[in-house]
């Protein structure tokens, strides 16, 4: 295991005492793409930056191919690359400059440094930008700079914090080709993102984390085996006193795993059988059926059934 | 391996000074320019040659006021590089760009990336004093007395006062918010050189006492006396004293610079 967390606690203000991270343990296995997918405020970025030697917790310990990170902070730092949630790229120095003097910070001659700055720039498609400076660059360009940087020094765990926050799906989608790449190269991947269709997609296993819990761990698709159904139903209802009958009612149908009410409606978690979308449809009609979307389960799902809330809430 | 990482550090920070060389010049020179040129040469010369400072004649036999300011503005210009060179870019990269992650992310401990700032804005200091000297010097229509007694006690003078520059620089960095940094030239910096001995020799301070040893609290009285003591023969704190408190203000500066840079690096 290349990334060991054990009872992991982070009580932030000795006073206030907010609690971001309570009690997380992980194994990342080498060479793994790692997801931690949770809503804003889930304890995500306080647990990678624990884990980066930026905040230091209150228990628990963490260790980078065996090393302690408090312990042994700078020894630690060797095996770790870090792309943070805000744009770190130094302004007074250009992109090449940026990545150069990052491989001197970690000991490399300065050919050393030269050679692996112009392999950066070439794998990253940044040869032409490389004398731009950071303000010129657009979000997904700099995402893809700082990723370009942080394994510059060959680390062994790369630290992604929402990568694809803020970026177009173009680039969101650059950038995923980018960080599947690294796979060849055999650096870990432990990345952050409340975006469940990013985790689905890149992540080999997926930790789902609340309130600084870890819920579930697994594979994406184990994950949303758990759930028992392939297709979700959202019903929007102008009749709200009703949705209890129509629960019942749907329940009863062959196909239908599950029925519950959301907000405005019912939520009906299914297997993909012939002929069940006229049944829902016409057993909800009378309680004044306004809107439908069918989804197929997907990591979002999984984070409702868990926590009856929304990832996005 | 350490050594490596400072010396990248170190590197990056002289990288981009150079780049920004012709500011940083015009920025050390302004000061004393103006001030060598107002009091030491348009204002003798409308009086006709008198002397206009009464602190003039303690710089000894013929000093004007130029040999009291000689010292004075090149403590001025240390003061002035270290919080340039610290205060100011810490203040931006504790900003909301967090510029400083990436170089706290090195192997390195994080006292020694506080370090490197010191000792880098410590480098500037004496690029300062000495860019100051010639013009300190030649400027003055009365002729400065210039001596050096001692070249050891001077040269230990200029880089304890340049690294309790620096470690001054980084305590202000790392404790104020960048938006306040405009307001702590007002009511710091400004101030402690206006009361740090640099326009007149501390002996001259004898008839207010309150105020001779009020100033003692202020880092900047060692660092102009301590100069003048190594290059000129005007009249001066002992030197053990001088070399004592600057090492005490490079010790309780530094230490909270440190402390505070780790209160801001880690959560
Ligand atoms: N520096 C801090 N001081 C106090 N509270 C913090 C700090 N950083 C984060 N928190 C709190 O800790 C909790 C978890 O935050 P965070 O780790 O940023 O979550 P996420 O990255 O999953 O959105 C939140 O409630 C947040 O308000
Ligand atoms: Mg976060």
């Amino acid at each position: 295991m290349i990334v060991e967390v054990r009872g992991l606690k982070k009580v932030y203000g000795s006073k206030t005492g907010v609690t971001a991270v309570d009690g997380i343990d992980l194994n990342v296995a080498d060479g793994a793409i790692y997801g931690l997918l949770g809503p804003n405020g889930a304890g995500k970025t306080t647990t990678i930056s624990i884990c980066t030697t930026r905040v230091l917790p209150t228990a628990g310990q963490v260790r980078i191919a065996g090393v302690d990170v408090v312990a042994e902070a700078p020894h630690a730092r060797q095996y770790i690359g870090v792309v943070p949630q805000y744009n770190t790229l130094d302004r007074a120095c250009t992109i090449s400059e940026n990545i150069f003097f990052h491989c001197l910070f970690f000991g490399f001659s300065r050919p050393a440094a030269k050679a692996r700055t112009a392999e950066l720039l070439e794998q990253f498609h940044l040869t032409e930008r490389a004398e731009a400076y950071p303000a010129q660059l657009s979000g997904g360009l700099a995402q893809r700079v700082q990723i370009a940087r942080a394994i510059s020094h060959r680390p062994r765990v790369l630290f992604l914090d929402e990568p694809s926050a803020g970026l177009d799906p173009q680039s969101r989608i650059a950038m995923w080709d980018a960080v599947k790449g690294l796979r060849h190269q055999g650096i870990t991947v432990v990345m952050t993102t409340h975006y469940m269709e990013e985790a689905d997609e890149l992540c080999d296993r997926v930790a789902i984390i609340d309130h600084g819990k870890i819920l579930v761990e697994d594979t994406p698709a184990a994950l949303k085996q758990s759930v028992g159904a392939q297709k979700v139903y959202e019903l929007h209802l102008r009749d709200q006193p009703g949705r209890p009958e129509l629960c019942a009612r749907l329940s009863r149908i062959e196909g239908v795993s599950k029925a519950e009410q959301t907000g405005d409606g019912v939520r009906v978690l299914a297997h993909g059988a012939d002929g069940l979308l006229s049944d829902v449809v016409s057993a909800a009609s009378p309680f004044g059926l306004k809107d439908m979307t069918i989804t197929e389960a997907s990591l979002e799902t999984v984070f409702i059934q868990l926590t009856g809330r929304d990832l996005r809430e | 391996m350490y050594a490596r990482a400072f010396a990248g550090l170190f590197l990056r920070d002289l990288y981009v000074l150079r780049r920004e060389l012709f500011p940083f010049a015009i920025r050390v020179c302004m000061n004393p320019l103006l001030f060598l040129f107002v009091f030491t040469y348009v204002l003798p010369h409308m009086s006709g040659g008198a002397a206009m400072n009464p602190t003039a004649k303690m710089a000894g036999s013929g000093g004007g006021f130029g040999t009291v300011l000689l010292p004075g503005l090149m403590a001025v210009a240390i003061m002035f590089s270290g919080i340039a060179a610290v205060a100011l870019p810490l203040a931006q990269e504790f900003g909301i760009t967090r510029e400083i992650d990436d170089r706290v992310m090195c192997p390195l401990p994080v006292w020694a990336v506080a370090a490197e700032k010191i000792v880098f804005s410590a480098m500037q200091s004496v690029i300062a004093a000495c860019i100051v000297f010639p013009l300190a010097y030649y400027i003055p229509s009365v002729p400065v007395q210039a001596h050096v007694n001692s070249w050891p006690f001077l040269i230990v003078v200029l880089l304890l006062a340049s690294l309790v520059a620096g470690a001054l620089g980084l305590t202000i960095g790392t404790a104020v918010k960048p938006q306040q940094i405009g307001l702590i030239f007002g009511v710091v910096v400004v101030p402690i050189t206006f009361l740090g001995c640099v326009y007149y020799p501390w002996a001259a301070l004898k008839p207010i006492p309150w105020l001779q040893f009020g100033v003692l609290v202020n880092p900047i009285v060692y660092m102009s006396e301590g100069l003048r003591a190594g290059l000129t023969p005007s009249a001066h704190m002992p030197d053990w004293l001088i070399l004592a408190m600057l090492c005490f203000f490079l010790v309780f500066l530094g230490w909270r610079g440190i402390k505070g840079f780790y209160r801001r690096v880690l959560g």
